[in-house]
């Protein structure tokens, strides 16, 4: 390939303008950027515009009248308030979770942390509707608490009050984790400089730490929002006639057959989403006083007065409980052969997930299996495109990548159906689309946290194996790769976690050949086979956290000597 | 042959809203010949990276041509114009051993199994790796690693070798002594080399030629020693180490020597060279401080501002009727140390003195 680039005439220097060099430079690295950034364009940025433009565009053309029609009607504007109302509740209320979390955990000694920290994290890595499995089966009609202990006949579990409390813990996690790698990264010279001055504990909790952290709390609001907008699968499950738009839109699509209106509440989820993430992304983030570095300053916890470190023990605890609480229940059931009725242990549910449902756990593991792997690799190479190498059209792969990740999944579900129901992109019904939805619904999390790590990176390592003589590429594969590697890792980790428990864009895409646990789930419960269910909810959270462990064990086995 | 020529280099670099205008390197001309080794020498921002960084392929010139002996390089990208470097951080490959990181470019020659392991062996056997050459480069020291940089630079047999700033990562000790010994290995393997830095001694110390750059233009591009003791440029005369530039006139004129006169006194007289200068012309005088002693007999008066004890020598900062002058004076212990507002007579070791040339002194004339 350097043959290519030395046949350049260099007559008259400066004559070809920057952005050819940067081609010629390296044609294979820009093969790889056209090739990656053609492919984000079709997987991610055609489909949502497919939506958008189903939404306004009907059989007749641009039809005003169609789109007000819709517009009119009630469940609409309902589905849309129900929807923020949810978003902005959940956000709250998980954001004050994470916060004492986090605060127990980096500032207090309370005991136990480790077993918390466990606890805290174990809805990251199961499917949210866990949690709504495990209300149902508690404190539905036929509720383990409501009617076995309290003897209430007609509870009603649906609506807004379980989404809620769900919600609150599913995402309680990703505000845990970035409030606590704030607390951890602020030095804590600065406490003391405050303490030294005078300040007592309290003064220095409110205007030193509480101001460091504050961005880290807007952000971890503004996340779980985006969140629980996207969310489908417990809205579904447990909402009732609480719709949000997610919900709506599926049964507009599956349900009624009308593309029209489920397109335009998919765009209308778009709204919250893509404003909520460019707040965040734009303001936010620059408002931010510690730049997480991933490696936190050596802390020194002062607070062990029991007045503080028992009530905030006592919540923690509480919220530690009420999820292993839901956790077992759903293993409980998962052995039990009718909750509530006939309360015998038998492992026949398991025995139909293994005979009957063997097919759809196949299926899954076998596509997330193909999607970790790419969506990790393709992770690295865009960010490394984009961070380190400025091609023409860069900007793009950057939007592309940002929009599939703002996007909620369900808008991205009806946009591929939409976009690959035809020839040439007749994909419509197979595993590649499923792939496809997979990678690039996780694309962005790898992308971030290569950049991240790149950008600590001395460049001029790079730039020495191309002194040597190496070209660009080879250069990312022999030199750049290797350097990823925690973020490589961090990057498998999430899309196999996604790939293996994501619901919203996957449920438009199954077919009858491949069909996915997640899937297979929500339809045991909307028949009422809550223990098969229940076993599958199982058998996918000792799965996820197998296969962790044994990423994480290779991790360390590779990690280079020192 | 590899003799680097630059002729006629610019670079712009696109201009981000509000920043100062984007010239790096303006019109350049410079050449380094077979086997020597020249020193890029100024302040950041001088343009000194930006050309190595052109050279090694980093950066394409805006303007102009570069070639390695005799081969246009302008538009060759940096992993085909065969040159070595040795990077600021040293850059070692963090995940390779240091046998690994010096065997990375050898192998991608595609040589002879044999003699790519000849080669590895003896360059680390030169730069006395051999016991380290199974370690991490993480678990080297400073002056280690520095060698490892050097040796997986030299192993592929470079047809330029790049420095760019090598040594600044290094205490003061190490830094002299890595220095001689980069200057040896590069004197041995008579690799053409060009070397960036901002420290003029270690630029005097290692070069055959010192080129001393500001705004992206080359100020004077000569031995060190010229560059010392004849510098062009008053920026020049100031960036080798300190100077006083003294404003005079000239007083008498004759066969061999030049009188000049600062303000109220006829300070020194000194050669005059082949320079021709005429009486009553303004001219600005380079008197390093070491050349200016306490002397009863001496013909300047100047007033003791400021006086700093440096234990080898006293350093004064004095008032000579209004231009201010710092010298040195290491024989305190004999003659006391002067206070503040205490008038001394000096006088000045006149043969290096160095009057700049007039052109430069109408360049501040038509600036100021």
């Amino acid at each position: 390939m350097t043959l290519v680039s030395q046949a350049t005439p260099s007559g008259r220097t400066g004559a070809s303008p920057a952005f050819l060099r940067k081609i010629v430079v390296d044609p294979w690295l820009f093969g790889i950027f056209a090739v990656v950034t053609v492919s984000v364009l079709v997987f991610a940025a055609l489909p949502i515009f497919t939506v958008l433009k189903q939404a306004v565009i009907t059989d007749r053309g641009f039809d005003l009248a169609a789109l007000a029609e819709v517009l009119s009607k009630s469940f609409v504007w309902e589905s849309l308030f129900n929807t923020l109302l949810l978003g902005a509740t959940s956000a709250v209320i998980a954001t004050l979770i994470g916060f004492v979390l986090a605060f127990a955990a980096t500032r207090t000694t309370m005991p136990g942390k480790t077993f918390v920290h466990g606890v805290a994290l174990l809805p990251i890595i199961s499917p949210p509707f866990v949690m709504a499995l495990a209300v149902v089966i508690l404190f539905g009609r036929s509720g383990l608490i409501t009617r076995e202990l309290l003897g209430i006949r007609n509870a009603n579990v649906y609506g807004f009050h379980s989404l809620v409390l769900i919600q609150s813990l599913a995402f309680t996690p990703i505000a845990y984790l970035n409030i606590r790698g704030m607390l951890q990264s602020i030095d804590s010279a600065l406490e003391d400089a405050s303490a030294s001055l005078g300040a007592s504990r309290w003064v220095t909790f409110s205007r030193v730490t509480l101001p460091l952290v504050t961005p880290a709390i807007l952000s971890s609001a503004l996340l779980v929002f985006v969140k629980s907008v996207e969310d489908f699968g417990n809205p579904m499950l447990i909402g009732g006639n609480f719709n949000t738009l997610a919900v709506e839109a599926y049964s507009q699509m599956v349900g009624y057959f009308d593309l029209h209106s489920g397109a335009l509440l998919a765009s209308l989820m778009l709204v919250p989403s893509i404003t909520a993430f460019l707040v965040h992304r734009y303001w936010v983030s620059k408002r931010s006083y510690v730049t997480v570095t991933g490696k936190p300053t050596a802390q020194t916890i002062r607070i062990s007065g029991a007045a503080v470190v028992l009530p905030i023990s006592i919540l923690c605890y509480t919220i530690v409980f009420a999820i292993l609480l839901f956790y077992l229940t759903v293993i409980y059931v998962s052995f039990t052969r009718l909750p509530g009725i006939d309360n015998t242990l038998t492992f026949d549910h398991y025995a139909t997930v293994f005979t009957a449902g063997f097919q759809t756990l196949a299926n899954s593991l076998l596509l997330a299996g193909i999607a970790t792997p790419v969506t990790a690799i393709a992770g690295m190479l865009i960010a490394y495109l984009l961070v380190r190498k400025a091609f023409p059209g860069s900007f793009l792969l950057r939007w592309g990548t940002l929009l599939s990740f703002a996007a909620p999944g369900t808008i991205l579900g009806i946009g591929y159906v939409s976009t690959f129901n035809a020839p040439p992109l007749l994909l419509t019904g197979t595993a590649f689309i499923v792939v496809a939805a997979m990678v690039v619904k996780n694309l962005q999390v790898g992308i971030e946290a290569g950049s991240n790590q790149l950008r600590q990176i001395d460049k001029s390592i790079e730039e020495a194996s191309m002194t040597l003589g190496a070209s660009n590429t080879r250069t990312f594969f022999q030199i750049t790769l290797p350097l990823l590697k925690p973020a490589l890792f961090t990057s498998l980790s999430y899309a196999l976690t996604r790939s293996l428990t994501t619901l919203s864009a996957v449920i438009f895409l199954v077919s009858a050949n491949w069909t996915l646990i997640t899937v297979t789930i929500l339809s045991q419960v909307e028949t009422l086979k809550i223990g098969v269910a229940a076993a599958y909810c199982s058998i996918l959270v000792f799965v996820v956290l197998a296969i962790l462990a044994l990423m994480q064990l290779l991790l360390s086995s590779t990690s280079p000597k020192r | 042959m590899s003799k680097v020529i630059f002729s006629n280099i610019s670079k712009r670099f696109p201009v981000a809203a509000g920043a100062a205008a984007g010239l790096a390197v303006d019109r350049l001309n410079l050449v380094i010949e077979e086997g020597t080794l020249v020193t890029l020498l100024g302040p950041s921002g001088c343009g000194k990276t930006t050309t190595l960084r052109m050279l090694a392929g980093f950066e394409t010139p805006s303007e102009g041509a570069i070639t390695i002996g005799g081969r246009d390089v302008t538009n060759v990208p940096v992993n085909a114009r065969n040159v070595g470097m040795v990077f600021q951080s040293y850059a070692l490959f963090p995940h390779m051993t240091v046998r690994e990181n010096v065997e990375y470019g050898v192998r991608l020659l595609n040589l002879p199994r044999q003699e790519m392991k000849d080669r590895v062996g003896s360059v680390l056997a030169t730069m006395a790796l051999e016991t380290y050459a199974d370690r991490s480069p993480s678990r080297l020291s400073g002056g280690q690693q520095q060698r490892v940089a050097l040796a997986r630079a030299v192993v592929t047999q470079p047809k330029v070798l790049l420095f760019d700033e090598p040594l600044s990562n290094l205490d003061a000790q190490l830094r002299e002594r890595m220095r001689d010994e980069l200057r040896a290995i590069q004197l041995r393997l008579g690799i053409t080399s060009l070397y960036v830095t901002h420290d003029q001694s270690e630029a005097m110390a290692i070069s055959d030629r010192v080129v001393v750059m500001r705004n992206g233009v080359i100020e004077q591009d000569d031995t060190p020693l010229n560059v010392y003791s004849r510098p062009g440029t008053g920026f020049v005369a100031e960036f080798m180490g300190k100077a006083n530039i003294l404003n005079g006139r000239i007083e008498a004129v004759d066969q061999s020597t030049v009188s000049i006169r600062i303000a109220s006194t006829v300070a020194f007289t000194l050669p005059r060279g082949s320079r021709a200068f005429r009486p009553g012309e303004e001219v600005r005088c380079v008197v390093r401080p070491e050349h200016i002693r306490v002397d009863a007999e001496g013909a300047m008066q100047a007033k003791v501002r400021r006086v700093v004890f440096q234990g080898a020598y006293v350093e004064y900062l004095t008032d000579l009727e209004g231009q201010e002058c710092v010298f040195l004076d290491s024989n305190y212990y004999r003659t006391g140390v002067a206070e503040v507002g205490q008038m001394l007579r000096l006088s000045v070791d006149s043969q290096p003195v160095w009057i700049l040339p007039n052109s430069e002194a109408a360049d501040m004339g038509k600036a100021a």
